[in-house]
């Protein structure tokens, strides 16, 4: 069997504004409290695009490789229901923003690319509000709040074939959208959201009946119905139960999925260009000065952490989940020349105190600067690792200098080797039995010395130094 | 108050400058000519003397419209004010929001006596697709105001305001000026601003005046004309002060004759005052060119399919949810079909289920697409005739107001249309003006097209007309 899959992405644009109009895009308000006589599609009134919401849809697609065309077409796409006030969705058709493109993504399977057919801009509908959720007797309410909304939508090719690829892929996606800064990329605040188009098929040359299914609210979600539905067709195939080309909701609880509507009796949406609105018509020089201001993406750095700095995949991941993380390591290897024990010691002691804080990188107190002088310290024995752990929590909380703390808590790594001498006379005077022990070849109790060495010197002494003038001194 | 009331805006605003008059003499005036003879005409939808009255009362002498009554045509959002579209459906809508327009004339000091009938959503040829009632043209009684700016012409021609804004898609502004021997204007396309018009078919909609002389639609437009950016299709254009640019000579302009219409069947009242206006212009210094438009015969086919596209679109909003008539049904389907069925007019339902049909799947090619190619073709055509030609001169309508009732085929009441549907679609601004009447003293109007962004120029060139043809300068 060969499943054949297609995403369809909705990704809300952070602007500031709506699509068309000046109301605010802020999540969670109260109902009905972001709107105006053009988002609720009020007799007379007119849409006046928003030019930040087409920055945006440029940037994403510039980063995903997509072809921008300079000129583009709105359309209008008719259907009738309550939350769609004017009765059409403005959005593009004939003449997308951005055509091409690709997202590269890496499984079991190895790394492939995903093409993308097209990305285009358009506005969401209203939130509609039925009974189930309100215990209002069989009434459905409407929220305008997201009516307008910016959004694009990405189209990909049916290049995926497992529930697997289409995670991989989304996650991929989030992280740009993120990176860029074009989306929060939060599919439960529908900032994100999926269909799914999947066949499957017995004969790998052949395209199955295609299947989409709707109400994925989040990526893992996608994949739970994607495995379902990819193991139902197959059952019905290997039955000879016809598989109808239909739309399908995913239900959550149950795992499943079950007949929306027929394709066959689907809407005819009408589309026609948008009167309302000029052809985008964008602007050669502009969109070569915002080409060469693109930031890398996260896949291109996390392939050059892995290449250039020797990085492990998985290190090379963390690091470059949020582009903010990236930049801070790239700022401390400039500083802290072993990237390896960098990142090392990002993805475990730095990660671990941020998830302890519940905070980001960029909301703590530390710097670039600071990590690699802690780092610096322990590599130069001026405090032990173990110390370090807990010099770490100050930097992130007060954004003292590595130094300042180590001299707070008093954790100065003693390496002067005169100093040591003295304390392990000490130890030898005082454990004169493991002495005579080491001394007729019973090497092992050298590190209880060392252990009383460190003891004596409250953790301070450098231990590899201790252990040197230790086995120096009890020579016999 | 002096014996003799000024009767266009020009007159008005000197009298009311020279303290001759005040705005509230002249709204007391004007409301009495409306309670006089509107039980007979019907111009308005809605009348508003408590709100005109204080309006009035503060009226700045020195504004641009020093207080002059002005009608609004009832498809044109005035805030508080009932805006119905002459339909069932928007019966009782108030109006959340004005119209830019509205916005501009209220600023330049205009009071608003009422909101104006119009044919359904605009869309007819003489004012009877209105859901409440038919005008009647002040010419006679038992005529037809034209359409769809009905209301609006009847109530300048009546006297009941010194000028009004009526919407133009095809010729609602032109031609019921045309059947009421008043002038009417339809700016460039993007000249005037659309926010606050209910949109019929958005990529031919202009609001324009309708006056009583040429003179005062540049006063309108002084104040009409300006960039919105609430308007997306409103073009950024260099001031133009359209009353200073009135010359009183054609002295150099060459005035195109279009070959393809003389052909068509015409009232010869008409033909004749087509010739008098020949005469005149060459009289003006003019000369006389022959122009081809060789599609211009497909404006009418193609406006009736473009126009109910946009249209079907653009009443899908009216379905009952969020205002206006709701009339429920076991589910929503039934209920948008209830309240449509029971909102929409016979006109309104045909051009919807027409623009429907012509975006449908399979068919979009073969109608919409095609239409809007012969779209492109006639513009070029018509932009290729104004570069031989600066101005072009037809009839604005092939007959004289006809009788209320008369009409009752559509197609021959869309043919009401063949002579003011071109300039919509190319988009080029054009106007009518009285030039005389039939022999039953039925007004009569000529057109003058010109190049997109000539308004100024066009008025100018109309105004010669105008008055050689006995118009009032």
């Amino acid at each position: 069997m060969t499943t054949t899959i297609g995403l369809e992405i909705h990704v809300q644009l952070a602007t500031r504004t709506k699509m068309f109009c000046g109301c605010s895009t802020a999540f969670g308000d109260e109902p009905n409290t972001h709107v105006c006589p053009v988002c609720l599609g009020l007799p007379g009134a007119l849409p006046t695009l928003n030019a930040e919401a087409v920055h945006l849809a440029i940037t994403l697609a510039m980063a995903l490789g997509c072809e921008v065309h300079e000129v583009s077409e709105f359309s209008r796409k008719n259907y009738f229901y309550p939350d769609l006030p004017k009765s059409y969705q403005i959005t593009q058709f004939d003449c997308p923003i951005a055509t091409g493109g690709t997202v590269p993504i890496v499984t079991v399977r190895g790394a492939r690319n995903i093409r993308l057919t097209r990305a285009h801009i358009e506005e969401d509908a209203g939130k509609s509000i039925h009974a189930a959720d309100i215990t209002l007797g069989g009434e459905t309410l409407v929220d305008f709040n997201r009516c307008g909304l910016p959004l694009i939508e990405i189209v990909t090719e049916p290049d995926m074939q497992s529930g697997d690829e289409a995670y991989e892929f989304l996650r991929n996606l989030r992280r740009l959208v993120r990176w860029l800064g074009v989306s929060s990329g939060d599919m439960e605040k529908g900032a994100m959201r999926c269909d799914v188009n999947i066949s499957v098929s017995p004969d790998p040359a052949l395209r199955g009946t295609k299947v989409e299914i709707k109400n994925l609210n989040s990526f893992r979600s996608v994949k739970r119905a994607i495995d379902y539905e990819e193991q139902r067709q197959a059952q019905y195939l290997t039955d000879c139960t016809p598989i109808m080309m239909e739309t399908r909701h995913f239900d959550e609880v149950q795992g499943t999925t079950t007949a929306m509507r027929s394709k066959e009796a689907s809407n005819d949406y009408r589309y026609f260009p948008e009167p309302d609105l000029p052809l985008l018509q964008l602007d050669p020089a502009e969109l070569e000065s915002l080409r060469a201001q693109m930031p890398e993406v996260p896949w291109e750095t996390q392939s050059r952490f892995e290449r250039d700095l020797g990085l492990s995949p998985y290190d090379a991941a963390l690091l470059t989940e949020e582009r903010s993380t990236a930049e801070f390591f790239q700022q401390t290897v400039a500083l802290y020349d072993n990237p390896k024990k960098l990142a090392s010691y990002m993805g475990t002691e730095v990660t671990r105190l941020l998830n302890e804080r519940g905070k980001t990188l960029a909301e703590t107190q530390l710097t670039p600067t600071a990590l690699a002088g802690l780092l610096a310290m322990v590599e130069n024995n001026a405090i032990s690792n173990t110390a370090s752990k807990d010099v770490l929590p100050l930097l992130v909380d007060t954004g003292v200098t590595p130094v300042e703390a180590v001299k707070n808590l008093g954790l100065e790594q003693v390496s002067d080797t005169s100093a040591i001498e003295g304390f392990a006379h000490e130890v030898m005077v005082e454990n004169p039995t493991q002495v005579e022990q080491f001394r007729s070849g019973k090497e092992a109790v050298l590190g209880f010395l060392v252990g009383q060495l460190m003891k004596k010197s409250k953790g301070k002494a450098n231990p590899k130094l201790a252990g040197e003038v230790l086995r120096t001194l009890l020579k016999p | 108050m002096s014996s003799e009331l000024p009767h266009t805006l020009e007159q008005y605003r000197r009298a009311v400058r020279a303290h001759e008059l005040s705005a509230e003499e002249y709204l007391d005036e004007t409301w009495q000519r409306i309670e006089h003879g509107d039980h007979q005409v019907r111009a308005f939808l809605h009348l508003r003397l408590d709100a005109a009255r204080p309006d009035a009362q503060a009226a700045v002498p020195l504004s641009p419209l020093a207080g002059a009554p002005i009608a609004i045509k009832d498809n044109i959002m005035m805030a508080g004010e009932r805006c119905t579209c002459g339909s069932r459906i928007l019966e009782h809508y108030v109006a959340p929001y004005s119209a830019t327009v509205v916005q501009a004339l209220l600023g330049a000091g205009a009071v608003v006596p009422g909101k104006t009938n119009l044919d359904e959503f605009a869309m007819g040829s003489s004012t009877e697709n209105s859901a409440f009632f038919p005008t009647h043209n002040p010419a006679d009684l038992t005529r037809v105001p034209g359409g769809s700016s009905g209301g609006s012409a009847a109530a300048v021609a009546a006297g009941f305001a010194l000028g009004a804004i009526g919407s133009d898609t095809g010729g609602s502004v032109r031609q019921p000026a045309a059947f009421c021997g008043v002038v009417g204007f339809k700016p460039t396309y993007g000249l005037v601003s659309r926010y606050g018009l209910v949109a019929f078919g958005s990529s031919l909609d202009c609001i324009g005046p309708i006056t009583r002389t040429i003179r005062d639609a540049a006063i309108m437009m002084n104040i009409m004309a300006a960039h919105d950016p609430k308007d997306a299709t409103s073009v950024k254009r260099p001031h133009v002060d359209f009353e200073a640019a009135l010359q009183p000579t054609l002295a150099g302009k060459r005035v195109g004759i279009i070959r393809e219409l003389k052909g068509l069947d015409v009232q010869p009242e008409i033909a004749a005052a087509m010739e008098a206006a020949r005469e005149a212009a060459v009289r003006s210094g003019a000369s006389i060119v022959d122009v081809s438009l060789p599609h211009i015969l497909s404006a009418l086919p193609v406006y009736y399919i473009i126009a109910p596209a946009e249209c079907s679109a653009n009443l899908g909003r009216f379905d009952g949810v969020r205002y206006g008539l709701h009339v429920d049904g076991r589910d929503m389907i039934e209920t948008y079909s209830k309240t449509r069925n029971a909102g929409f007019g016979t006109e309104v339902k045909r051009r919807i289920l027409i623009g429907a049909f012509v975006l449908s799947a399979g068919y979009y090619d073969a109608y919409y697409k095609k239409a809007s190619s012969v779209r492109q073709l006639i513009t070029d055509e018509v932009d290729t005739a104004l570069q031989s030609a600066d101005v072009l001169l037809t009839p604005t309508t092939p007959t004289t107001a006809f009788r209320l009732g008369a009409v009752t085929d559509p197609l021959e009441m869309y043919k009401a249309d063949v002579f003011t549907i071109p300039a919509d679609l190319a988009g080029v601004p054009a106007v009518s003006f009285p030039a005389g009447k039939d022999a039953t003293g039925l007004p009569i109007g000529l057109q003058l097209m010109g190049p997109r962004w000539s308004d100024a120029e066009l008025l100018s060139s109309a105004n010669v007309l105008f008055t050689a043809l006995g118009g009032e300068s």
